[in-house]
């Protein structure tokens, strides 16, 4: 979340509790994550198991990005739990009941997902209801429609293909077994193009005065980061390889974060959150944007109900259930703020990653699914205290 | 008569900013007692200092209140002592009553049950001290801006105030309205109350102060006693700004040239009520080099037209011919209006003009997003030169762009909001009560800025409810009320007088 932007000249410490919020968020992954580590006695990172962590997590952070535009905009999408069990629904029907060609049926549910986001997105937009209701009702009908879609049943298994969707990997092209040299290769590169970025940002945002993170900070963060990702890579490359789904979320995480905070598009979005009368008087044209933000919301969460779907290798009525508080969970732990304007891609998935490492953590344990509840609410309101907290002390 | 409030070496720091450095105050019992000083002086923050706002231990210094030592945890502990603020934002709930806002918190009820009977009893017995003809129960967002700012004093009488504290009371009310509220300012010094004042208006200073204590930069200059004969509005202006002001209204070579924007023909309905018709038949035009004032009362319709006008943002049901350069536009909607050359300065920043939660930066390439992007990818560089430019450019008193506008004082959000318009380099200016709540030298700073463009060939039109400042500005008034324009003086024939004679023509 931005607080106020950077402004030249703080000591390493006064850096750190300007931004606390951003590098809480990473402490609070990091700490998490060894918390599990340590009590699960090292089954948390193993290789089987973190590649388990994204295949089990992947819908979340994929329909995290478009919930994080939907609240950024000052709107809240109640629905993508259920829309995602129906588009599950709706590709099982097609691909194993009518036996139509994956990739058609992929397109279709594709289509359906941004059309239910599109309906939903009118109303809103361009009637004013607001969005709670409308999604609301989104959720209900959904819901009915899927079990309708179903009758009640489960229908499977689908064919190698869509599966791959969700459980396939990239394939190593060295011929090597292991290590997988393709997901070594990959995570080489993705360190040394952050680290790039990273610095040509930096001496950028130095001409003009605007950088002001001690070179240290600088440094222990980018190497932590980098750290982390190659010994991920590290790991999975001793597995099975690179998941495709991570790829793919991967390449939709880059696209959202430069939507987001490099595109006037996503500034507007912004400038909607933030003020909406404000933003329309400056010719921003609030009531599209809103729209595009829930189809946009749609299709991610069609996407997010086929790689549901192909992980489960079946379609079940109760695909999708309740996972949207998961999804909004997640936005809101990674520092959006409920009033709209702020928040960041990068804080959702972030966020989204803290609850996945604790459903799999505890799940590991053997915790009930009583107390996960529990311990995930109280996660998210701590998160959000310390949020306000900190909105507080800054006067 | 003895001091009711001493304030002594009051120091209040926000980060980066040094608000308060070593102010003190001393206000006599019963007296009225203004405070003046320039935009972000700290004039706002030393009022929140002695309610409470900032509690004890956030500030530094001493405040003596009645002989004794205050140290307020919060602005219920002032209230309880009989300090009361009415901040420079009105506090009402809007869809509460009149009754309702005033005993909001201090309800009249018994265990807990809402005694209304005695709740309207005396409401109207605090409506008709503060002289407001309007029944206890109506709802509060009926009512004109005026009529709230008498329903918080209302409210603050209700709750037994020894020392009252209005914050620009008057930036958002008409003539008679102002007027009328300081009336009741000396009437209530009358009956032992004392007041704090917080105002850029000189004249209505000078009209009911019996001192004046001026803040610059954070710092107490001086205290003027009108006992002392002293009290002149050039004294007080040459405190605020540090040096003499001879004129309060740049020269500027008049020479219009062609008309650049028309309009013919305009009706506006009101949005709601489909029978109102908002604006009836109405014509102007504004030429190149020209500044052009709209005059008329509160309520006569002129925000109205601008917003009717600038891409159909008010009404509906809007007719009407426009034409830049003799050229029929598209004004259907706000984009295509900015597009079309048209720019429009909103009256309301705080909730029209500005997002409050964002960086100067943000906020001042808001109208103009595409001129620092290329195909869409914002150039963050690009931004900042542009937000520093104008920082510079207008004066915009602030450690930095990267400062959220909501830690801004007044006057300067003013100038945000003028440098995001700048920016998107209009053909036509529309200026909506341009230099409410601003001082007398950030005021002189924006009739600069007016006169450069109208230099440069640019159009200006200026809503204004402060006459003297369309007299000292424009070459050309155009007289509205309800709803059309009544009248169009030329600089050479306008006076108030000519202006108010054609207003209550009708
Ligand atoms: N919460 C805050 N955080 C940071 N800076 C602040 C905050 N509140 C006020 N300031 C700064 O303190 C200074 C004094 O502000 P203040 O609002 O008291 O000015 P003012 O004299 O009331 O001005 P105006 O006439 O425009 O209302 C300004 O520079 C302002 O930017
Ligand atoms: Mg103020």
């Amino acid at each position: 979340m931005e607080q106020t932007e950077r402004a030249p000249g703080l000591g390493i410490g006064a850096y750190i509790a300007k931004h606390i919020r951003e590098y809480g968020l990473l402490f609070a992954l990091i700490a998490i994550m060894a918390f599990f580590q340590i009590v699960t006695g090292g089954t948390l990172l193993r290789p089987v198991n973190i590649t388990n962590l994204f295949l089990q997590n992947s819908y979340i952070i994929i329909m995290a990005l478009g919930m994080l535009l939907v609240i950024v905009g000052g709107n809240i999408d109640l629905s993508v739990g259920s829309v995602m069990g129906f588009i599950g629904a709706l590709a099982a029907v097609m691909i194993v009941s009518w036996k139509l060609p994956v990739g058609v049926a992929m397109a279709i549910c594709l289509i359906v997902g941004m059309l239910i986001g599109a309906v939903q997105g009118y109303f809103v937009a361009y009637w004013k209801i607001p969005s709670f209701i409308v999604t609301l009702a989104g959720m209900l009908v959904f819901r009915g429609l899927s079990l309708w879609l179903l009758a009640g049943q489960s229908i499977g298994p689908f064919p190698g293909n869509f599966q791959s969707l969700s459980t396939g990997f990239i394939p190593d092209l060295f011929g090597a077994d292991k290590p997988n040299m393709v997901a070594l290769a990959v995570g080489v590169a993705a360190v040394l193009v952050l680290v790039w970025l990273a610095l040509r940002n930096r001496s950028r945002n130095m001409r003009y005065g605007i950088e002001d993170e001690p070179w240290g900070l600088f440094v222990a963060r980018n190497a932590v980061v980098a750290f982390a990702l190659l010994f991920v890579t590290w790991k999975l490359a001793w597995f099975r390889g690179l998941p495709n789904v991570l790829l793919s979320m991967v390449i939709l995480t880059v696209i959202y974060v430069f939507i987001t905070e490099r595109t006037t598009l996503g500034r507007r979005i912004y400038a909607v959150g933030g003020n909406a009368k404000a933003a329309k008087l400056s010719g921003i044209r609030t009531e599209r944007l809103t729209f595009l933000t829930f189809v946009n919301m749609g299709l991610l969460a069609a996407l997010a109900g086929l790689v549901f779907a192909a992980r489960l290798n079946t379609a079940t009525p109760k695909a999708g259930f309740a996972v949207e508080l998961d999804v909004i969970a997640a936005v809101f732990i990674g520092g959006a703020s409920m009033a709209g304007g702020s928040g960041k891609i990068v804080g959702a998935v972030v966020g989204a990653f803290i609850m996945g490492v604790m459903n799999n953590g505890m799940s590991i344990l053997g915790i009930g699914i009583d107390y996960q509840q529990v311990i995930k609410g109280l996660v998210l309101l701590a998160a959000v205290f310390f949020d306000v907290y900190n909105k507080n002390k800054e006067g | 008569m003895t001091a009711l409030l001493e304030m002594r070496n009051i120091t209040k720091t926000f980060p980066g900013v040094k608000a308060l450095d070593n102010v003190s105050l001393s206000v006599r019992e019963g007296e009225i007692h203004a405070i003046c000083g320039e935009n972000g002086a700290g004039k706002s923050t030393l009022m929140k200092v002695l309610s409470g706002v900032y509690p004890a231990g956030s500030y530094e210094g001493e405040i003596v209140y009645d002989g004794q030592t205050a140290e307020f945890g919060g602005i219920r502990d002032s209230e309880d002592r009989g300090i009361i603020i009415i901040h420079q934002e009105l506090a009402l709930v809007p869809l509460l009553s009149i009754a309702e806002n005033i005993f909001l918190g201090n309800e009249r009820a018994s265990n807990g049950v809402v005694n209304w009977r005695e709740t309207f009893r005396q409401t109207e017995g605090l409506l008709a001290k503060v002289g407001l003809r309007e029944a206890p129960g109506i709802k509060v967002d009926g009512l004109g801006v005026g009529k709230q700012q008498l329903v918080e004093i209302a409210k603050a009488l209700s709750k037994d105030v020894r020392l009252l504290i209005l914050d620009e009371p008057t930036a958002a009310l008409s003539e008679a309205d102002s007027q009328a509220l300081l009336d009741l300012l000396l009437e209530l010094k009358g009956q032992g109350v004392t007041s704090i004042i917080i105002s850029h208006k000189l004249n209505e200073v000078r009209r009911v102060a019996d001192s004046v204590t001026v803040i610059r930069d954070g710092a107490t200059i001086s205290t003027i006693d009108a006992r002392g004969g002293d009290l002149t509005e050039d004294r007080i202006v040459r405190d605020m700004v540090g040096r003499d002001m001879a004129h309060r209204y740049p020269d500027r070579e008049r020479r219009a040239g062609d008309v650049v924007f028309e309009v013919k023909d305009w009706n506006v309905w009101h949005p709601e009520h489909a029978d109102r018709q908002v604006i009836r038949d109405l014509s102007m035009n504004v030429r190149a080099g020209e500044v052009v004032g709209i005059a008329g009362l509160m309520g006569s319709g002129r925000t109205e037209l601008a917003m009717s006008i600038f891409g159909r943002s008010y009404g509906r049901n809007i007719s009407g011919q426009a034409s830049m350069r003799g050229q029929p536009v598209d004004l259907s909607a706000v984009d295509k209006a900015i597009a079309a050359g048209l720019a429009y300065v909103t009256e309301d920043r705080k909730t029209l003009g500005l997002i409050l939660d964002e960086t100067i930066r943000r906020n001042t390439i808001l109208a103009n997003l595409d001129g620092v992007a290329n195909r869409g990818v914002v150039d963050e560089n690009r931004e900042t030169e542009v937000a520093e430019k104008y920082r510079k450019v207008m004066n915009i008193r602030t450690p930095s762009v990267f400062q959220k506008v909501m830690n801004l004082s007044g006057g300067n959000q003013q100038k945000v909001v003028l440098a995001k318009w700048l920016f998107t380099e209009p053909e036509v200016l529309i200026l909506d009560e341009p230099t409410r709540g601003i001082d007398v030298g950030a005021k002189y700073e924006i009739y600069n800025i007016i006169n450069d463009l109208s230099a440069a060939g640019k159009a200006v039109i200026m809503i204004s409810s402060e006459m003297p400042e369309l007299l000292g500005m424009c070459d050309r008034i155009y007289v509205m009320n309800e709803g059309s324009f009544v009248g169009e003086l030329q600089a050479e024939d306008a006076s108030q007088e000519s202006i108010m004679s054609l207003i209550v023509r009708e």
